[in-house]
């Protein structure tokens, strides 16, 4: 166990290491000559345009710039933000807490709603229950974040006065006052992530009740309830957790449209603004930051499936 | 269960109470972006300037006029036109209590020449050397007569930065700056805040009415507008035109528009390249003939509500130099259809169109499109993300592009760079001797009228025969506040100055 | 459930096709996905007005006899663009989707079944790719390949695949560890039969599953691509860009956002009836409830 532990987490740096030669690579794919969009208004100056690429060594060869980044990176330094010149890892401490709160609240609420609909609607197929949390899931994954987002804030900030509109106040500053930030956009990512969850939930479930076990506890006289819980829950946990993984992770990096409607500034916003930018060292350091989460949520789903399946640990 | 929903309910009262607006003294401000690095040496946006307001004060400044007054400077005098003497107001201090005199400012002055990474070299590179010649005067040689250098003072160029805290943070200066303004910075949050607290020393301090304010970046317009409604800001700039019916309905906002120095032009290719080689690129006509088929005022209407105001040159109706009897183009269908006759084009004649990803701008897209092809134009449009668009134009890899200019003060940073041979904004390549010369003699030329005369010789050939490029309006900065605020005075530089400003 | 005995000798095809066509809700499903489709086909014929035609007399004007969803920003009518829109949006959702699948699964299950440095590297990979920022890839292609919806497509493909992988990986694990699958090995069934005949039909419910969610992300991520410059060019319409423009205009122009929303809802169920549908009908222990 503790081995495999080891080797898992031994896989973190070549994962990293791919990761960090696609965003190299994709930024040369990238159109948009970082230098003039720096420039801003002053791009008409071409002396300006050469000293921005000297400076940010935009005229080496890219292996060049590649070796001097990672080689900072390997030292713990991240570089700074070329458009404001903060360091980066500044700018991911900053926002981690905000995108991670953001994250946590979303996928809390979507597990709370997302799996017991799904249970429901397994276990009451073809009922309207079923009926009524399929067509609420699917309303959930059809509607774009930003109206829902809109629609929240035009109802319970402008209308109803309740909640403020947007921005971001840290938990350890104000525990509700945070809360009351964050509870909206958490509430409208929530509810896209739980559309499929419960969709997982029911399909793994219906799959699961199916199932000879299942059957058989049924025939051997057990309660429905237990049967339901014991055994096809069990199984019906594999497609959540890999999807509950991935879409955890995309609640930290994804969430774009969201954190811009509520500006509620977190990973998402602040790689978009970097890419539209061309503020490289941003893209390239939060990239790597939330590959470092991603990674290790899937060793998190991965130990899960162990606890879930028995069976699997021996493999 | 139902002690569960009496829990939340509860919750909702505590949050709610919470909500509400944090003190009478403290203004709060959206903004429609977040601000690059704050030292006037490196930065570069627009809304940046925006912020500054609030933290530096500069040597001159603009009034309502657009005439130059001083604010940090007593007064200005040219012993010849090449030597600028300027006397500056005594007591003045930075926020990190050193005293501003004539030797700070010349460091400031000097700093954007020597920083790395200036950028405001290019605006005071016709500045020799500048002299001490008591605390509060100076002096400063031009390489040679220039008509906007005293402009650029009105802006970052002129901002005076503590010699002090500036040789010890360098070029990180901008993460703590310390100028003269009236508020003194407190913090920085990337993308969420920048807060400023009352410089209690401030020389103007009577004006001050606020203790505190805060910039926030709200990018989305409808958000912008939502924090507003809901009283967590008193003040949102550049608002959309649609907003202002929104804001007139409701008893507790005001609207204000006000002009911008700037305009929304349709830059053409003209000789940057393979793309320049069109009929469209080389004749002139048929470019006229795009130009008539469009209806400024329509499209105008239908986008902006008819807001803006069409114009055919860079030079906003507030600006001394616009020229006044060069009106914008009226649609004409039938001229439109004989100059094309006239060239001889094989219709429909294909135009591209790139247009940054930006809603109204599409859809201005949208409605041009519709209208040249009633003159027999296929244009096609071609969406992009604007970084990706600045370096299509600038290398020469577009034929027509949809693009905006915030405006400058000074008559020559609207036009010169754009329409001059060589120029750094030129992307089409437009290049005629006889609008080089008279852009260079305005340069300068320091008799007002005579410079008019000037700059309005150029637009008529640039703009009225060659038609390098097309000017469709110059906007409005569309200013929406809280009817608690009062003293906000609208300048077409589009800077929110607190001076004055109150709060209820 | 008690399903009629069946005869002898049917292929499972036809128990299949049969025990589809037993479920109305699946059904009922299909006749709306083919109705869309048909729309999309017809469009020229069905569509009450030219989708490209403006008018700046009747710019955003509500729902009427006339207009039945209203007009848009440029006076457009909304319901033919609704029409035009449904091909643009389809073969995004669809097209996107069905290459996902196709790439996305056959790596899962390779990892998953193989396991060593197979599973590493694919893995790795997959995970790296989770972490690029859809936008990047999206400019990045839209530059290189330029602006066409089959580009868009691509991207939405490619962006989309690792999540297949990593579900197609899981459910492949957890099935090795099963009595039948062990049985098969130990028959001395190799790894690709093993994989096409006892794993892939048990993985085949969370893949629908997530490929008719992923439908609906397919045609949302169209519109932020169109503006981009990949994907949908302006004035052509997508459902996608049309929520985009209307954007704008929530508040004023409700409709601009509702209609393209309720047709993209509309084809999202439809498209997960249909699955859940053909999901019971590949169920190859659904008989013997």
């Amino acid at each position: 166990m503790w081995v495999w532990l080891l080797r898992r987490i031994g896989q973190v740096l070549p994962t990293l290491f791919i990761l960090s030669i696609l965003i190299f690579g994709l930024q040369q794919l990238m159109p948009g000559d970082p230098a003039l969009i720096l420039a801003g208004e002053e791009r008409g100056d071409p002396q300006v345009l050469a000293q921005i690429r000297a400076e940010l060594r935009l005229d080496r060869p890219i292996h060049e710039q590649y070796l001097y980044w990672i080689g900072n990176v390997l030292t713990g330094d991240f570089g700074f933000s070329w458009r404001i010149r903060m360091p980066v890892s500044q700018l991911i401490l900053d926002k981690l807490p905000v995108t991670a709160q953001l994250a946590a609240m979303s996928f809390i609420i979507a597990v709370l709603i997302g799996v017991p609909a799904g249970i429901l609607s397994a276990v009451k197929r073809d009922q309207p229950a079923d009926w009524a949390a399929n067509a609420v899931a699917l309303f959930g994954i059809s509607t774009p974040n930003f109206w829902l987002g809109i629609m929240m804030i035009l109802f319970f900030s402008v209308e109803l006065g309740w909640l403020p509109p947007s921005g971001y106040v840290p938990l350890t500053e104000d525990f509700w006052q945070s809360i009351a930030t964050t509870i909206m956009p958490a509430f409208v990512l929530g509810t896209g992530v739980a559309s499929v969850l419960m969709r997982h939930t029911r399909a793994a479930m219906l799959t699961a009740l199916s199932q000879d076990y299942v059957r058989t506890a049924r025939a051997k006289g057990l309660r429905e309830r237990m049967v339901v819980w014991k055994h096809a829950l069990r199984n019906a946990l594999i497609p959540v957790v890999t999807l509950g993984a991935i879409e955890f992770g995309r609640l930290l990096a994804g969430a774009v449209l969201t954190e811009q409607v509520f500006t509620i500034p977190g990973f998402g916003k602040l790689i978009v603004d970097a890419v539209f930018n061309r503020d490289y060292p941003v893209v390239q350091g939060v990239v790597l930051a939330t590959a470092l989460i991603f990674v290790l949520l899937s060793l998190v789903a991965d130990l899960l499936y162990m606890a879930i399946n028995p069976r699997l640990r021996q493999a | 269960m139902k002690t569960m929903i009496r829990a939340a309910l509860a919750a909702f009262g505590v949050l709610a109470v919470a909500a509400a607006p944090a003190s009478a003294q403290h203004l709060r401000i959206a903004l429609k972006e977040d601000p690059d690095i704050l030292d006037p040496t490196l930065s570069r946006t627009f809304v940046g300037r925006i912020v500054y307001a609030a933290l530096c004060d500069k040597l001159f400044d603009i009034n309502e006029k657009l005439e130059i007054v001083p604010q940090l400077a007593t007064g200005h005098r040219w012993e010849d036109p090449r030597s600028l003497i300027i006397t500056l107001r005594e007591g003045v201090r930075f926020h990190d209590n050193e005293v501003m005199d004539a030797e700070a400012v010349r460091y400031s002055l000097l700093r954007h020449l020597t920083l790395q990474g200036s950028f405001r070299r290019s605006e005071i590179a016709d500045m020799e050397s500048v002299e001490v010649i008591d605390p509060k005067t100076i002096r400063i040689r031009l390489k040679g007569p220039s008509a906007s250098f005293l402009a650029a003072l009105t802006d970052r160029a002129g901002m005076p930065v503590s010699p002090k805290a500036a040789e010890a943070l360098g070029r990180n200066f901008g993460t703590r700056p310390v100028c003269t303004g009236p508020f003194r910075f407190v913090e920085r949050v990337a993308q969420e805040r920048i807060v400023g607290e009352r410089f209690p020393e401030y020389w103007d301090a009577r004006n001050i009415h606020l203790a505190r304010v805060t910039y926030l970046p709200i990018p989305d317009n409808t958000v912008r507008l939502a924090n507003l409604q809901s009283g967590a800001v008193e003040f949102a700039e550049r608002m959309e035109p649609d907003d202002i019916k929104t804001i007139q309905r409701s008893r507790n906002l005001r609207a204000v528009a006000v002009d911008e120095l700037g305009y929304q032009s349709i830059s053409i290719n003209v000789g940057n390249g393979e793309r320049a080689n069109t009929p469209f690129g080389r004749d002139a006509r048929i470019r006229r003939a795009f130009e008539l088929a469009i209806d400024r005022t329509a499209v105008n209407q239908v986008v902006y509500e008819g807001m803006y105001v069409p114009t055919r040159q860079p030079f906003p109706p507030a600006s001394p130099f616009h020229v006044r009897d060069f009106p914008p183009t009226a649609r004409d269908l039938p001229r439109a259809q004989a100059l094309l006759r006239e060239a001889g084009a094989t219709l429909p004649i294909t135009v591209e169109m790139t247009v940054p990803n930006n809603p109204d701008l599409r859809q201005v897209g949208e409605v041009i499109q519709a209208m040249v092809k009633e003159a027999g134009f296929d244009l096609r449009l071609r969406a992009m993300e604007f970084a990706s668009s600045l370096q299509a134009a600038a290398r020469g890899e577009f034929e027509t592009y949809l693009v905006g200019w915030s405006g400058r003060t000074d008559p020559d940073g609207n036009i010169f760079s754009f329409s001059r041979t060589g120029g750094g904004q030129n992307d089409g390549r437009y290049s005629n001797a006889e609008v080089d010369k008279l852009l260079d003699e305005a340069r300068t030329e320091l008799d007002v009228a005579k410079r008019q005369a000037l700059y309005a010789r150029a637009a008529r050939i640039a703009f009225g025969e060659d038609l390098h490029r097309i000017y469709l309006w110059h906007r409005k900065n569309i200013m929406a506040h809280s009817a608690r605020l009062s003293g906000y005075r609208p300048i077409a530089d589009g800077l929110v100055r607190l001076q004055g400003v109150r709060l209820q | 459930m008690n399903a009629p005995a069946i005869t002898m000798g049917e292929s499972p095809a036809r128990r299949a096709l049969k025990r589809f066509f037993r479920h109305k809700l699946a059904v009922f499903g299909l006749v709306v996905v083919v109705a869309f489709v048909l729309i999309a086909l017809l469009a020229p014929f069905i569509a009450p007005y030219d989708p490209l035609q403006t008018s700046w007399t009747r710019i955003r004007k509500p729902p009427s006899a006339e207009h039945w969803f209203g007009t848009d920003e440029n006076g457009r009518d909304v319901l033919s663009r609704v029409i035009w829109g449904a091909r643009a949006s389809l073969m995004a959702g669809v097209i996107s989707v069905l290459g996902a699948l196709f790439i996305g699964v056959p790596l899962g299950l390779l990892a998953g079944l193989i396991g060593g440095w197979v599973d590493g590297l694919i893995s790795r990979v997959a995970d790296a790719m989770l972490s690029v920022p859809f936008l990047i890839l999206a400019i990045a292609l839209a530059a290189f390949l330029g602006p066409a919806l089959e580009n868009a497509m691509l991207a939405i493909a490619i962006t989309a695949s690792p999540v297949f992988v990593r579900l197609a990986r899981g459910m492949a694990l957890d099935a090795k560890s099963t009595d039948w699958v062990e049985a098969a090995r130990a028959l001395g069934n190799p790894p690709w039969r093993i994989g096409l005949f006892h794993v892939l039909p048990n993985i085949i419910p969370p893949l629908l599953v997530q490929a008719s969610l992923a439908i609906a992300e397919a045609i949302i991520a169209e519109a932020s691509l169109s503006f981009l410059g990949l994907g949908q060019q302006p004035p052509a319409p997508s459902w996608g860009s049309m929520l985009n423009s209307a954007q704008r205009f929530l508040t004023q122009a409700p409709w601009l956002s509702i209609m393209p929303g309720l047709a993209i809802f509309v084809v999202v169920l439809a498209f997960n009836l249909v699955g859940d549908g053909l999901r019971d009908a590949l169920d190859p222990r659904a008989d013997r409830k």
